[in-house]
């Protein structure tokens, strides 16, 4: 793979946070690094258990290969390999996988001389998963409350755990994740077409300026939130969507059991109103 | 601390406010311009001027009859008390007409202001999609706003507008309402056999989570490359520097591929636009193509099968006498 032609100035060594210089090199246009080695581990364990879940399974349909959790009797135990063990172990993958993957980015922040922005928002995503598959099923007692590892099995627990809720739109924390992921792509379009409109004008226009971009949405909605601000807008509003994601459904059986309309009866029961 | 990841603004310039490029008609920008030094902070400390044309004024009367009438009709619908207008305003709705209405036009207290409401609220948000088209065009931009706007619009009416009339009535619509949309929604999954299973809500759930991945990833890249001015991103575009250098490189040397200060704003604009477009197919579909989508994904051979949990009946509709009980509206 060829080096871009500025790249080379850049491949230098030092940055690690382990291993000093013993990983620190390339792979065509991968940085390996010391999590890079501990990334590829945990990748090609966890990617083989799932195969062999996948060949234990009664199919090889992409979309119904199901890797499940053990069954809630195992409680926080280690279950056997067959009975949920495998599902365990992908867990244990996915979490060192994800993890390595954050640090090797934070690795590669410091060889480029960046800010941790990057590892820190991945990690809000690393937060939602473990939320799903460590913090929740601990909280309720059994790995069982995990969410399985298949594509459409992993929507029919979303479907049924939702409904154990009676309806989980009325949840509140998923309100706010839901209205921050839609608000999300509203200011991510409006971003990507101010640059796109800015950089490539009207025939006979040259390319746009900043007062242009400002100008643009002063004139549409009396405010430019400005190039620095709409990208910590942007940043503040995507890890929102995930963290409160996280919250919905940590909160979902450990705080509350019932019905998620019933949890609204406290505005109606208002002393206030009286 | 914040100074490093640069979260708020360390300097507030005080100056005089920048009043916009020149247009033609500038008698229509409303030339006011304030500091505020708390939206300093976090963005621009300058609030206005703002263009209000025709078609402004005239998008904003008809938004605010269009939401006059949702809320008097909600207001009404608790005998004009107030008190009771703030509590259950939540749960208020102002609903389509019923479906034996079909597509006439039915009475006002039977549908007929959810009509007026939808009318208002559509040629109240097509105004704004023109005005969006030529603020664009008075300052000499690409029109990609518009056209991302475009695909929203797309989705509200096919919501509100193209499948009730595919359907044969307006009573297949969204109505007002905070959680009443939300029992709209939640019906029509259970309604047509779990909209999971319809792959056009897949793929607008794949862009809607791919959009807060992209503007996760590209917000965080700017800001971590901020002292290196990585956010004058039309000046990193045509005029590469070490922000646009660093920033492609930490995301080849990351994942082996790497988006360009251009190219990360195409895919952040087509993540944006295909969730609201494919979600409009996808409920565009529901109900006039597909009836079942769990169905359907078994006859396409990507449902999942699950031992039978619990002992079922047969279906009451098939047993003797059933047609006695036909459901009249």
């Amino acid at each position: 793979m060829a080096l871009l032609s500025f790249e080379r100035r850049y491949r230098v060594r030092g940055g690690t946070l382990l291993g000093g210089d013993l990983f620190d090199f390339w792979v065509g246009p991968f940085y390996v690094g010391f999590f890079g080695v501990t990334t590829m581990f945990f990748t090609v364990v966890g990617t083989a258990l799932i195969l062999w879940g996948a060949a234990l399974g009664p199919t090889w349909n992409p979309w119904l290969i199901n890797i499940p959790p053990p069954a809630i009797e195992h409680g926080l135990r280690f279950a056997p390999l067959k009975e949920g063990g495998i599902w365990q172990l992908v867990t244990i993958c996915a979490l060192g996988a994800f993890v390595s993957w954050a640090l090797r980015q934070a690795e590669i922040s410091r060889k480029l001389g960046m800010g941790y922005h990057i590892p820190l928002a991945y990690g809000v995503a690393i937060f939602a998963y473990a939320s799903l598959v460590v913090i929740r099923p601990m909280a309720l007692g059994a790995w069982g409350y995990g969410f399985p590892y298949g594509i459409f099995t992993h929507l029919d627990w979303v479907s049924n755990t939702g409904y154990q809720y009676l309806h989980f739109h009325y949840n509140p924390a998923h309100m706010l994740a839901v209205t921050f992921f839609f608000t999300t792509v509203l200011a991510l379009s409006m971003h990507g077409s101010l640059i796109l409109s800015a950089v490539n004008p009207q025939k006979g226009h040259r390319v746009k300026t900043a007062e242009y971009e400002d100008g643009f949405f002063r004139d549409h909605i009396g405010y430019s939130i400005g190039a620095l601000g709409i990208h910590r807008l942007g940043l503040f509003l995507a890890l929102s969507a995930g963290f409160w994601s996280a919250i919905c459904i940590i909160i979902s059986g450990p705080f509350w059991t019932r019905g998620w309309p019933e949890w609204w009866s406290w505005w109606l029961n208002l002393p206030v109103w009286n | 601390m914040a100074q490093y990841w640069n979260i708020f603004n360390q300097l507030q310039v005080a100056t005089t406010p920048d009043l916009g490029p020149p247009i033609a008609d500038e008698y229509n920008r409303i030339k006011f311009g304030r500091i505020s030094k708390l939206v300093g902070w976090f963005g621009n400390a300058q609030l206005g001027p703002l263009y209000l044309g025709k078609l402004g004024v005239a998008s904003l009367i008809f938004g605010f009859i269009a939401i006059e009438i949702i809320g008097l009709n909600m207001w009404a619908s608790v005998n004009w008390s107030l008190r009771e207008f703030i509590r259950q305003l939540p749960w208020l709705a102002l609903e389509p007409p019923a479906p034996s209405n079909g597509l006439r036009l039915p009475p006002l207290n039977q549908g007929g202001w959810w009509l007026l409401a939808g009318a208002t609220l559509s040629t109240s948000i097509l105004l704004w999609w023109w005005r969006t088209f030529r603020r664009a065009k008075a300052l000499g931009m690409g029109t990609h706003l518009a056209w991302a706007f475009g695909a929203a619009i797309w989705l509200y009416l096919v919501l509100g507008f193209f499948r009730p009339i595919l359907m044969g009535s307006w009573g297949e619509a969204v109505p007002f309402g905070i959680f009443p949309h939300l029992d709209w929604t939640a019906a029509l999954s259970i309604r047509y056999g779990n909209l999971f299973y319809n792959p056009f809500h897949a793929l607008s759930i794949v862009f809607l989570y791919g959009s807060t991945l992209l503007f996760a990833m590209h917000g965080a890249t700017v800001l971590a490359l901020s002292h290196l001015g990585g956010e004058r991103e039309v000046g990193q575009v045509v005029d590469r520097g070490t922000a646009g250098e660093r920033g492609a490189l930490f995301w080849r040397w990351t994942m082996g591929f790497n988006a360009t200060f251009e190219s990360i704003h195409r895919w952040a604009w087509w993540f944006a636009v295909l969730c609201p477009l494919t979600g409009g197919i996808g409920i565009i579909l529901t109900g006039t193509a597909v009836d079942n989508w769990y169905l359907w994904a078994v006859k396409h051979n990507f449902a999942t099968q699950y031992p039978a949990s619990y002992r079922t009946g047969p279906d009451p509709a098939t047993l003797p006498g059933a047609d006695r009980f036909e459901v009249k509206p």
